[in-house]
């Protein structure tokens, strides 16, 4: 068992709240930093807002411990404005409602700086008025569905512009795929992507005869008769697809369920964008071999930045085997952009940072440049991978440069004429470029 | 990235380069084959792939393994070749020593197209082999690749065929790389090319299945006659199809069947035979799912020899981890609540909580990957049923473990025992029955029963601590729909929900499938509170 030992060091730091103990054991692991005077005086407090247990500890925990790395690091670089970070860590348990009380202790009881946190779309919602109650700051480092944009919450990961739209163009020019299957599971993400999808498919001339759309409930396992309706569909003589919005832990059954019924990546691909590294990670891989799946990082890919934060992620897990995904390199874009607007700004006042993070720019790790928008998302390259035998992801294609994301769709006709813009004069997260207003609420 | 319009004119240059060599491909030495693979396109690469096949080039088959094995360089500027064995690299063309600068040179990407293309063209070195078994599995992917390109390898092949399986089969992948090739229709006068298409429809149209649909359904702009042959072809497909997918639904009916009865089976024992609402039974199948685990990694790395069956090595693990563990949940919570229903559900929830959160520290809170046996993996075709072995082997687990069970109850004495304390405690007891040992007895076999339902389950669904989650409530309504106290009830209850969840999915979709079928359970339930198989006796209090 490899996850164990890391288990133990990961509730070793989850304790570390003492800026001189997190700095004394992660010196030696700063190699070729300058030698940092110790932070003192009244600590800066950041928010941790990850499930620890419950269905999404899967995916959360290692978000939650990349955060522990990225502070611990900062803190041995001699911390924030010469201050301690301290990390609060809360378990919001895969909760939805647990979330908003969580968030609501983090913000008004820790008065933390700033919060990381959420993974799925509805613990997102669910915290979304909390934050713009109290004012709070969110980083949100997952893909996710957009049409939604809140002062108070910065979205590190893709919109669908940066994920979706990228792999269905793929699919259609290097692949002739010309039917589409649009598998998810039931619920905001998958149902919104799916919506944005089949309005861009329509554009493309693509007939509704030519699309089947189908969901599924959380954790499906029985997939014998969807795959076998997914089969008969690819049966008409067109190259079909699956465009594959399925929650992580369904995808295991799923893909075996494909290769059991014999069909291969060449007969018909799947291109999915909630698998990564960590969910390969725990399944046997070889009949997935030449599946697709769209995200802006992959492990794989060979930059000296990636290679130092692998490195550097092995050491602080003291595990060698563990994988690194898009949502960690998100976090570490998004916290680095947090440290940068600190520092330019020498305050950690909400509303100043706020204001002063439109426009940041941080060195991604693959070798681009993030700029942060007006609408609190990302410019975000774009990348496409097959899967490999071993796990990881072959790059088969990536888009020439960073793409910025539109946090609202123009494929879907109520969003059409909307747009998000925090700076001034309009400061608006919904903005009718059409009659020239804000829509009203701040967000969706 | 290259810049864009460099990036084009080599897509535009590739596009040439592969209709030049497919146009010439029939007079077999071309200037070079091999030139479409240096290009940065992958549809220029995967057109490329077959025509170097076709033109019998010495070196192709090497070129073509190595591409597929993503061992194949091409000079970044320039149309130079490279394949790499190990850290040495040979010229392409000539196989002689090279030693390329690494700095000049990059891998030959290879995508879905290409590897598709590989295949396809790697079966066609397969078809001289001297063992028919290749042979004939080259012809199978030929029939999947159904290249155009390949259609001068496969006449040759037929020539020489003697075997009549690979010949039939060879046909079947001769008609569908003709009927692949375009522009035919541009050819209307010329009647023996028309006979000859519609000659190789009726081919596929008697191979029958999806792929061949697939072709035939593809087919556009063909004489007016061909295309005739292929409606008829694509109903007489139809038909048979839909006729097949009605054998196919109660298969996947049987088989979801299989797997709630396996998952119910340790239920109807401690809820059934003892009246206790165990809520910690799914995660003892965790714990069965786990100890499945645990054995495949100690037997890989103590005995890789034995890997294959090590699957067989953990059934009797599990069910003796998980016996053990339901013997120490019975002597240490639930001894001391019989008689109180509520408080056992909230102490067994609790217990179930603090199970899978002990798995979560001990193991990691991601999925573990437990590996499927080739001996279970892929599918028997017969007829039009695609019959998965993984599904079909978990089928014929749940009726030996139903077998096994029965005759514990009926033929040995602790089933006359637990039988006797389930239906009289006192009276059992009075006859020098020791109550206390039989339950725990019962209870150490229901659970074990449930550790087995565990190692089925890791072959088909995810190994993580919430794997019980999923499977704790139908288990509760296959017992109490199939009757409580009633093996055989159980069985029904299961094979009935199966087959309606799977005959209502494909017609109301996964969710709503399942809410009708929740619906009518309860309306069932309503009519007829003991399920349909109720225990009838005076022991039984009603």
């Amino acid at each position: 068992m490899t996850r164990d030992s890391s288990g133990l060091t990961r509730r070793a730091f989850g304790h570390l709240g003492l800026a001189a103990g997190s700095t004394a054991l992660m010196a030696p692991m700063i190699s070729g930093g300058r030698a940092a005077a110790a932070p003192s005086g009244e600590p800066i407090k950041v928010g941790i807002l990850h499930s620890l247990s419950g269905t999404m500890a899967i995916s959360e925990t290692t978000l939650k411990d990349v955060m522990l790395m990225l502070i611990a690091e900062q803190n041995a670089k001699g911390g924030l404005l010469g201050r301690p970070l301290v990390p609060v860590v809360v378990d919001p348990a895969s909760n939805w409602p647990l979330f908003a009380e969580k968030a609501r202790q983090l913000l008004s009881v820790d008065k933390v700086s700033a919060v990381f946190g959420c993974w799925t779309s509805v613990s997102r919602k669910s915290v979304l008025p909390v934050f713009e109650e109290l004012n709070g700051i969110l980083f949100y480092p997952v893909q996710y569905e957009g049409q939604e944009c809140s002062r108070n919450v910065f979205y590190t990961g893709a919109a669908p512009n940066q994920q979706a739209i990228p792999a269905v163009d793929y699919l259609m020019s290097e692949e002739k795929v010309q039917r589409w299957v649009l598998a998810g599971t039931d619920y905001v993400y998958p149902r919104t992507t799916n919506q944005i999808l089949q309005a861009y498919l329509a554009t493309k001339g693509v007939a509704p005869a030519d699309i089947m759309v189908n969901y599924t409930p959380f954790g499906q396992s029985d997939w014998q008769n969807i795959v076998a309706s997914i089969k008969n569909f690819g049966s008409s003589g067109k190259k079909t697809a699956v465009v594959s919005t399925i929650n992580g832990d369904a995808n295991v059954p799923f893909y075996k369920e494909l290769g059991n019924q014999g069909i291969k990546a060449t007969d018909i691909p799947v291109v999915a964008f909630s698998v990564g590294e960590e969910e390969l990670a725990g399944m046997d891989t070889h009949p997935l071999v030449g599946q697709l799946a769209a995200w802006n990082y992959f492990e794989s890919i060979d930059t000296p930045a990636n290679k130092a934060f692998i490195e550097s992620w092995h050491k602080f897990t003291g595990n060698s085997k563990r994988t690194t995904n898009d949502p960690m390199e998100a976090h570490y874009i998004g916290f680095n952009m947090w440290v940068q607007a600190v520092e330019k700004t020498k305050s950690v006042d909400h509303d100043t940072i706020i204001d002063a993070m439109i426009g940041i720019r941080q060195p991604n790790l693959t070798g681009s440049i993030a700029t942060l928008l007006p609408n609190h998302h990302l410019t975000k390259p774009v990348f496409i991978g097959e899967i490999q035998d071993d796990g990881q992801f072959n790059v088969v294609w990536n888009s020439p440069a960073p793409i910025p994301a539109q946090a609202w769709s123009p494929y879907v006709a109520e969003t059409r004429n909307l747009i998000g813009d925090w700076s001034k004069p309009i400061s608006c997260g919904n903005f009718n470029t059409v009659t020239k207003s804000c829509v009203g609420q701040r967000h969706a | 990235m290259p810049d864009i319009p460099a990036w084009l004119r080599r897509v535009a240059a590739g596009l040439v380069v592969a209709c030049c060599l497919l146009g010439a491909s029939a007079s077999a030495q071309v200037p070079d084959p091999f030139a479409g693979l240096s290009q940065t396109s992958f549809n220029a690469v995967a057109a490329s792939v077959t025509t170097l096949a076709a033109s019998g080039a010495p070196r192709a088959q090497a070129v073509i393994t190595a591409l597929g094995e993503r061992r194949l360089y091409a000079a970044r500027t320039g149309d130079a070749l490279y394949i790499r064995n190990g850290s040495d690299y040979v010229d392409a063309r000539s196989g002689a020593p090279a030693r390329p600068d690494p700095d000049t040179i990059r891998s030959v990407r290879v995508n879905n197209r290409i590897r598709e293309a590989v295949a396809g063209a790697l079966a066609l070195f397969g078809l001289t082999s001297s063992d028919p078994a290749i042979r004939l599995r080259s012809a199978d992917a030929a029939y999947d690749s159904h290249d155009p390109a390949a259609l001068p390898v496969l006449d040759r092949a037929l020539a020489h065929e003697a075997d009549a399986g690979v010949v039939h089969r060879l046909r079947e992948a001769r008609a569908a790389a003709l009927l692949s090739a375009p522009g035919q229709a541009g050819k209307p006068g010329d009647a023996g090319a028309v006979q000859e298409r519609i000659d190789a429809v009726r081919i596929l149209a008697a191979s029958g299945g999806l792929p061949a649909r697939a072709i035939l359904a593809g087919l556009h702009d063909q004489p007016a006659a061909v295309q005739a042959a292929v409606a008829q072809a694509l109903s007489s497909i139809d038909l048979r199809l839909r006729l097949w997918s009605v054998a196919q639904d109660l298969f996947y009916g049987l088989s979801l069947g299989s797997v709630l009865l396996l998952a119910a089976m340790g239920l109807a024992i401690t809820f059934g035979v003892m009246g206790v609402i165990n809520m910690a039974h799914g995660e003892v199948m965790m714990i069965g799912a786990y100890t499945t685990w645990m054995v495949q990694q100690a037997v890989a790395a103590a005995m890789p020899a034995l890997a294959p069956v090590s699957i067989l090595l953990a059934i009797p693990a599990a069910f003796l981890v998980c016996g053990a563990i339901g013997v120490a949940i019975e002597r240490g919570l639930i001894r001391f609540l019989y008689g109180r229903p509520l408080e056992t559900l909230l102490a067994t929830w609790g217990l179930s909580l603090v199970l899978q959160q002990a798995i979560r520290s001990l193991f990691g809170p991601t999925n573990i990957s437990v590996v499927t046996p080739g001996w279970l993996s892929g599918s028997l075709h017969w007829g039009g049923l695609v019959i998965t072995l993984n599904r079909l082997a978990i089928m014929i687990f749940a009726v030996l473990v139903m077998g096994a069970l029965s005759l514990v109850l009926r033929r040995t004495s602790l089933g006359l025992e637990m039988r006797a304390v389930t239906q009289n405690r006192r009276m059992a007891a009075l006859m020098g029955i020791r109550t206390p040992r039989v339950d725990a007895l019962t209870f150490g076999l229901g659970s074990g029963v449930a550790g087995l339902a565990g190692v089925a389950i890791s072959q088909i669904d995810n190994v993580s601590p919430n794997l019980g989650q999923g499977y704790i409530i139908d288990s509760f309504m296959v017992v109490v729909f199939g009757g409580v106290g009633n093996l055989w009830g159980t069985l029904a209850g299961a094979t009935t929900l199966g087959i309606a969840n799977k005959i209502l999915e494909p017609v109301a979709g996964a969710v709503l499938g399942k809410i009708v079928v929740l619906v009518l359970l309860i309306l069932f339930i309503q009519r007829r509170p003991r399920g349909m198989f109720p225990l009838k006796g005076r022991g039984v209090e009603s």
